[in-house]
């Protein structure tokens, strides 16, 4: 009674399910002339980072190392505005799989928690059933692939794959996907996990163009889609309301020259209701009542449509996994088809060897 | 039944090659002569455009302020030249280190196997400076090279005067992830050798040497500079190189490249490129830069310092300061910045240059003709000897006197190539001996006698020769020969296609014609008609006195090259191209 009115404010707290957000920052390209693609990954890792996730609840992975490259006019810096206006490398950037570790194999098994029981802390993705989480891929990338440091590709098969391992080990609560690659759009065409959403910078057949190079340096610092996706989100603040529509508007074609796409299908809630900070930002919802709570009555939960398993944070690490083996059982399965057809195949040769005859004597 | 199989239509095929083969070997000359001259045609050739995705295009910001400086340190290096009589070492190897680099010298030293008339040299003794800028902070894997040549007289000073001022700037900056050597050679081409065999540890011409003390890495592309004027008007780039292999065409791309976004006149052989393809003019100007281009890597030899490089897969170029009567004149900063430019985007290479043609044509700097578009040309003119054998294989349906009575045409005509390939050096002092001649005269001299003396053996050797009189023994001589020629001038035409466009122009239509009686050219007629029609096309034409000098002095920096820097148009020309050609002279004397 007393305690089922206070219930309500309190759905108002958890209204999208979420209870932490993790984020997964992905360059995928080597070389000196790549620069663009770590300056779009190290920016938007800014923009994360400065929303509220912290290092730990981030993975960043860079596949070269361009602030201490050779070629490198400016060393120890990243530089995504041109007259070096900003720098996005900072002094403080925890870079978690570096050069040669950014892989399709590492990549996903950081997706799916599939990790030895060596792999140090920083390199996983500890999330559970209530976390946000967005991941971001820039590089090189064709209709239904990325390239992963010129030498492997990821498929849209594989990705979708990942994530619905994701969704049955309950790793997420709702994933934002963003990706800015040429053909960008065909890497989400195949997801079919619910809760998740995705963002592309450019149509199948179109390609993701660049934004402005620096004459200092000698090469091209962003590419356009996340140059405008960070000044959009150099506007947001943690308390900020805007929305995923907002989102959707960012870098029209006018901007971007190529059309960005999005899929919400998939997405359980409206995207207009969804939150920036929901996926951005790390976001300690706090409120100031004046009124007393009785905590000693049990909760009723009125009207519950949400049921949902709960996996505990600690099932996620290979430990319990041990402790917790049980021995499997095999399952009876009816002989194969073909065991079947073997054995019809030897019987009818025989038959025929020795006629019909015969059968009497068999039987 | 199949078009070869069937005995009526191979008949009816067979006897419309006999019949029509004169006709259409002369179409297919014909035809390979206009392909070639329709190749200089605008619409023909390509746009060139950077292939390599390092490079990418020129967005760098040049920032060499020094231009004047660098002419005064050239100023001072033309003093410390007339003062030393040769090249100012000690001098060099001070500036250099003042100016941060690591600096080494090599001595050289080289007897030539007779006096070079053009350049005035016999014994040859030199030393090398070089200064190795090291990349800050990148281990010493690769290395780029800027070369400057130290020329007696007044030529070249302000070339070392800008690189020594771009060593200057580019030691103060942190960017290069190449070491870069600046490299002052003496002796243009004889210390470029034997630096370049020190450093990459061959010894392929017999040069002495001191070994190199400092090294880069593997060099990735090399530039030579000469610059002789304080300002220019425009800037040539020279491409062919030894045995007339070119650099990759990325190299020319990035210099046009440059050239246009500085706004620097820029020129290949000499002549600026024009709009009006489509007038009379404007074609006959393209038609002209091409055929230099083909004279030029025809001839085998290098033209540019940057020539020798290509023989170790490094790829370079020189770029040529010129100073004509034009207004708008470019200064010394300005080729410094242009040259900044140029290594920075080489700097971002990752790989050797390979993404471009390694084979090509340019009718001006902006287009280009590649392997695929010209070789057509040397087809058809190859079809023509295989038309011929075919036509001669029919002919010889009875047995012919055997393959075995061509052998000794065969032997006595290599015997006397090796004769032309090894008398005029080894005679060279008996000749001088025995006539009031110099030693490079008697060279050259005793090889136009050797030719000569080739030119009569048939008279003298047909009684050795089996088959004679037959009508069919000069037929199966003509038939290995035929084939044999078409075999060589393919081999020569896949590693030099110029050389074996212009011996197949002149040797094939002789070649497929000759019978008995019928009178016909020879190699060393080819030779004397480039040389004239070389100076034509550099809009220097020579009188017949002249022409024949400079003839004479063509055949002696042939055997020179040879020797120098082992350029094989000599070689192959004395021992495979006149044997060749000697054969067919016995079947113009066949009796």
């Amino acid at each position: 009674s007393h305690a089922a009115i206070k219930i309500q404010p309190m759905r108002q707290f958890f209204s999208s399910g979420h209870t932490n957000n993790w984020a997964v920052l992905v360059c995928t390209s080597r070389f000196w002339f790549n620069y663009r693609h770590v300056a779009n990954t190290l920016s938007v890792y800014r923009s994360v980072k400065r929303l509220g996730i912290p290092d730990s609840h981030i993975v960043l992975m860079l596949a070269d190392d361009m602030a201490c490259n050779h070629r490198n006019p400016k060393p120890a810096t990243v530089f995504s505005h041109k007259n070096m206006e900003l720098n996005v490398y900072g002094d403080d950037v925890e870079v978690d799989y570096r050069g040669y570790e950014v892989t399709v194999e590492n990549f996903l098994r950081v997706l799916t928690g599939r990790l030895p029981p060596s792999t140090p802390r920083s390199k996983r993705l500890l999330s559970d059933d209530r976390s946000n989480i967005l991941i971001y891929l820039t590089g090189h990338g064709g209709n239904g692939f990325l390239k992963f440091q010129d030498s492997e590709e990821i498929s849209n098969v594989e990705l979708a794959d990942a994530f619905e391992q994701m969704w049955q080990k309950r790793r997420y609560n709702e994933l934002l996907f963003i990706i800015d690659t040429c053909q960008g759009a065909s890497m989400y065409e195949r997801f079919y996990s619910p809760n998740l959403m995705a963002l592309a910078s450019s149509q199948v057949g179109e390609d993701s163009l660049s934004h402005q190079p620096d004459l200092a340096i000698g090469v091209h610092l962003m590419d356009r889609y996340t140059f405008y996706l960070l000044e959009f989100l150099e506007d947001i603040h943690p308390s900020s309301k805007a929305n995923m529509n907002d989102l959707f508007k960012v870098c029209p074609k006018s901007q971007c020259v190529s059309t960005p796409g999005h899929r919400t299908d998939l997405f359980l809630r409206d995207p207009g209701s969804a939150l920036i900070t929901d996926f951005f930002g790390s976001v300690r919802k706090v409120e100031i009542t004046m009124e007393t709570i009785n905590l000693t009555e049990p909760i009723h939960f009125v009207n519950e449509e949400r049921q949902k398993e709960t996996y505990s944070y600690v099932d996620q690490l290979p430990v319990s996994e041990i402790i917790h083996q049980k021995p499997k059982q095999k399952d009876w399965h009816p002989p194969d088809g073909f065991i079947l057809g073997l054995w019809t195949l030897i019987l009818l040769v025989f038959f025929k060897t020795y006629g019909m005859k015969h059968l009497k004597h068999i039987f | 039944m199949g078009l070869l199989s069937d005995p009526n239509r191979r008949r009816a095929l067979i006897s419309l090659l006999t019949r029509l083969n004169a006709p259409i070997c002369v179409v297919c000359y014909m035809a390979g002569v206009a392909w070639f001259m329709g190749l200089a045609f605008e619409p023909f050739t390509l746009r060139t455009y950077m292939s390599e995705n390092a490079m990418g295009s020129t967005m760098v910001e040049e920032r060499f302020p020094a231009g004047e400086r660098a002419l005064g340190t050239g100023r001072e290096f033309s003093a410390h030249k007339k003062k030393a009589g040769g090249m100012p070492v000690d001098w060099l190897v001070k500036t250099m280190q003042s100016r941060g680099l690591e600096v080494f010298t090599q001595r050289f030293s080289r007897r030539l196997p007779f006096p070079d008339e053009d350049k005035e040299r016999y014994m040859v003794k030199g030393t090398n400076v070089y200064g190795i800028l090291r990349a800050p902070r990148a281990p010493r894997t690769e290395a780029l090279v800027l070369s400057a040549p130290c020329s007696p007289g007044d030529d070249n000073n302000q070339a070392v005067g800008v690189l020594l001022g771009l060593a200057q700037y580019f030691r103060n900056q942190v960017f290069w992830a190449k070491d870069i050597i600046f490299l002052v050679n003496e002796h243009d081409l004889i210390g470029m050798q034997a630096w370049l065999e020190g450093y990459h540890h061959t010894n392929t011409t017999g040069m002495d040497w001191s070994p190199l003390q400092g090294r880069g890495g593997s060099i990735q592309a090399a530039l030579s500079l000469e610059l002789s004027s304080d300002v220019v008007t425009s800037l040539d780039l020279v491409l062919e190189g030894l045995n007339g292999q070119l650099p990759n065409l990325d190299l020319a791309n990035l210099f046009y490249a440059f050239c246009q976004k500085i706004g620097v006149l820029c020129t290949t052989q000499g002549k600026l490129q024009r709009n009006d393809w489509d007038s009379v003019s404007g074609y006959s100007h393209a038609v002209q830069t091409m055929m230099l281009m083909v004279m030029k890597q025809a001839s085998g030899r290098p033209w540019g310092d940057h020539g020798l490089f290509l023989r170790y897969h490094i790829e370079a170029a020189t770029i040529k300061g010129i100073n004509s009567f034009r207004q708008y004149k470019t200064d010394a900063t300005t080729i410094g910045r242009l040259l900044e430019g140029m290594y920075r985007k080489l700097n971002n290479l990752l790989e050797r240059l390979h993404q471009s043609y390694f084979f090509y044509l340019m009718p001006s700097l902006s287009h280009f003709v590649s392997i695929g578009y010209y070789m057509p040309a040397f087809g058809l003119l190859a079809l023509i000897l295989l038309l011929r054998a075919l036509d001669l294989w029919i002919q010889l349906a009875t047995p012919p006197p055997g393959v075995l009575s061509v052998l000794t045409p065969l032997v006595i005509s290599h015997l006397t190539g090796v004769a032309l390939y090894t008398l005029p050096i080894h005679f060279q002092e008996i000749a001088v001996e025995h006539f009031p001649v110099s030693e490079t005269e008697a060279v050259v001299l005793t090889a136009i006698a050797v030719y000569t003396a080739g030119l009569a053996l048939p008279h003298n050797t047909h009684r050795l020769l089996t088959g004679r009189g037959t009508e069919n023994g000069w037929k199966v001589l003509k038939l290995v020969a035929v084939l044999y020629l078409a075999v060589l001038l393919g081999c020569t035409a896949l590693i030099n296609f110029s050389l074996g466009f212009i011996l197949a122009l002149t040797l094939v239509p002789v070649a497929a014609f000759v019978t008995p009686d019928l009178c016909s050219a020879t190699p060393a007629c080819t030779l004397l008609f480039s040389v004239f029609l070389f100076q034509e096309l550099q809009e220097m034409p020579v009188s017949f006195l002249d022409g024949w000098m400079l003839y004479l002095s063509v055949i002696s920096q042939g055997i020179l090259d040879h020797a120098l820097y082992g350029s094989l148009v000599y070689p192959l020309v004395a021992l495979l191209v006149y044997p060749c050609w000697l054969l067919f002279w016995n079947i113009l004397f066949w009796k």
